[in-house]
This record gives structure tokens, C-alpha cells and sequence, in this order.
């Protein structure tokens, strides 16, 4: 009757209030619940739309999954103008209040550790993408080709100032990973994004996230940005601060 | 090159983070959102991006 519970994320007591009329994914208002000395960020949700089937469902219709990760963001980036909140997945859903509170209860010693590990830090994420010129992309028809065999050498040199791109690319991808890598405390690749998902032009050759200290953050963006001067037609993406989702995950075994 | 950053944030770079990171806990309704097809949701994402951006890219 009253619904499921939703959880977004575990975190100390807070030192400053959260802020009014917080709405989590389904409308209802966030808030919190304490226990033993931590607390889970929770609000309401129906069960028509959480359990496990429907929610099942709800994941591959694109529309529902992006309200549903905004409004969760929206709870995670208000928790953490006020503390370090340890996120946790999309979908993490109880029962009721005491469900939350044994799952709390199994899970303290780790949680603590975790938030140990994560005080005071952000998560920066860095992208590149390689984009071949368009006078070099092969979709291109050149200038007529007198033969086939002139035709054969067009597409030749196509093709390989297009692997060239990629290798510089990814040579400067690996270059720039392990800079930021060294500054870091920690890093994470992620998969390289789909672009028919992203809508981003060229080819995502690296996807990571590198955890920060938040007074170490300016001088990260300033690192990133430093690269602007090295390779045409490779673009770098910055996003950022986030909270540190991908290094909430395991005890820090590093990337 | 270019460092752009971006303002909104993207669904994609969400995604990473919120089907991909965060801590796993199985709730008490048997969820299992770590076993959520990322695969599957990038399909759906290219269906849907095909049907709203009419001309397809293998449609000339």
C-alpha cells in the first residue's frame, strides 16, 4: 500500500540539511533514514513500476530510464553539495524501511570503509574521440579514378590515413590516461560509448574516470585542458565533478 | 584539438555511472540491475535514434 523503497545512497549524518522538497524518481520526496549512525537516502516508489518484472521492463524503454537516472542524479548532486554520499546502482529497491535497515546492518563495516576511502573526493570524467577529416573519410568519392588500379591506390590511401588517425589516437588516448592516471588517487576505464546512444561526433576511443580530491580538482581540469595543443582531429571531453560512482563499486582494487 | 565541456549532462555518461558503477547491493526484491544488458539498451538507443532522425544511416 505504502509502496517500495528506493535507496540512492548510504552516506554519514549530515552537517548541513538537505535540500527542501527533494524529489526522488517517482515523484516522491527524498529523505532520510538513519541507522546506527549512517544514513540510507530513500523515498517511495510503486510497486507497479519497481518490482522486480515491471522494473525489468521499464530498463529497456529509453524514455523511463532517462527520467529515472535524472531524477536519481538530481538526489545524488543535492547529497553531495552537503557530504560525500556513497551512490548506489540504478534500481536498488526494498520492501520497506526494515529491509533497508537489515541490508544497512550487513553492510556496515563495508560501507564505512568505502566512505572512508571516498571523503572529500569527486569523480572527473575524461573522454576522447577521433574524428577523421572529412576530406579524408573514405566515404569521400575521389577524383575520378582514371583505372581500377587507380582506384585501388585511392582507397589504399584512405584507408591508411584513416589507421593512422586511429593510431594516433589511441596513442594519445593512452598517453593522456596515464598522466591523468598519476595525478589521480584512482582510475576507471569504462567502454567506449556507443555513438547512436551519445550523439557525439567520432569515435570514443577513451571512456574513464579518475577519482579526485576536490582540492586537487582545479589543477585535474587544468591538466585535461593542457592537452588542447597536441593532435588534430581529436576532440577531449571532460565531465565533471560527479560523485564517485565508478569507484564505489569494490574495496579499490585498483584500475 | 578541443576540451570541451559540456553543460548538461549527457544520458550516456549517466548511464556509465548508474548502470555500470555505484555499489551493488541485491535488494529484497530480487533485483539484479549488475546483470542489466547495456548491450540491449545501446540496441534500444539505436532503434529509437534510427526512428527519430528519419534518413537512416544505411538508407541511401
Amino acid at each position: 500500500m505504502t509502496g517500495l523503497r528506493y535507496v540512492y545512497a548510504v552516506c554519514h549524518p549530515l552537517g548541513a540539511p538537505l535540500q527542501a522538497q527533494l524529489t526522488g524518481v517517482a515523484g516522491a520526496p527524498a529523505k532520510l533514514l538513519n541507522h546506527h549512525g549512517l544514513i540510507a537516502v530513500v523515498s517511495h516508489v510503486p510497486e507497479g513500476d519497481f518490482a522486480e518484472e515491471a522494473l525489468h521492463a521499464h530498463l529497456e524503454d529509453l524514455d523511463w530510464l532517462t527520467d529515472t537516472a535524472r531524477a536519481h542524479q538530481g538526489v545524488i548532486d543535492a547529497l553531495t553539495v552537503v557530504t560525500t554520499p556513497l551512490p548506489l546502482r540504478l534500481g536498488t529497491v526494498f520492501r520497506d524501511d526494515s529491509g533497508v535497515r537489515v541490508m544497512m546492518e550487513e553492510r556496515e563495516a563495508d560501507f564505512r570503509r568505502t566512505l572512508d576511502r571516498l571523503a572529500g573526493r569527486v569523480e572527473w570524467g575524461v573522454k576522447v574521440y577521433a574524428e577523421a577529416e572529412p576530406e579524408k573519410a573514405a566515404a569521400r568519392p575521389a577524383a575520378k579514378a582514371a583505372s581500377g588500379r587507380d582506384y585501388l591506390m585511392q582507397r589504399r590511401q584512405q584507408a591508411r590515413a584513416t589507421d593512422d588517425l586511429w593510431q594516433k589516437a589511441e596513442e594519445f588516448a593512452s598517453r593522456l590516461h596515464d598522466t591523468l592516471s598519476a595525478f589521480a588517487e584512482d582510475a576507471r576505464l569504462h567502454a567506449p560509448q556507443n555513438p547512436a546512444l551519445s550523439g557525439a561526433s567520432g569515435r570514443n576511443v577513451l571512456n574513464a574516470a579518475y577519482l579526485v580530491p576536490r582540492e586537487g580538482s582545479e589543477e585535474f581540469v587544468e591538466l585535461v585542458d593542457r592537452t588542447k595543443d597536441d593532435v588534430p582531429g581529436l576532440r577531449v571531453e571532460l565531465t565533471g565533478p560527479w560523485a564517485a560512482y565508478s569507484f564505489a563499486g569494490d574495496t579499490g582494487a585498483g584500475a | 584539438m578541443t576540451v570541451v565541456e559540456r553543460r548538461e549532462i549527457a544520458l550516456v555518461d549517466l548511464l556509465d555511472r548508474l548502470l555500470a558503477g555505484g555499489v551493488v547491493i541485491k535488494g529484497d526484491i530480487t533485483l539484479r540491475i549488475a546483470d542489466v544488458d547495456l548491450v540491449r539498451i545501446d540496441l534500444n538507443a539505436l532503434i529509437s535514434s534510427v526512428n527519430e532522425q528519419v534518413p537512416s544511416p544505411w538508407g541511401d
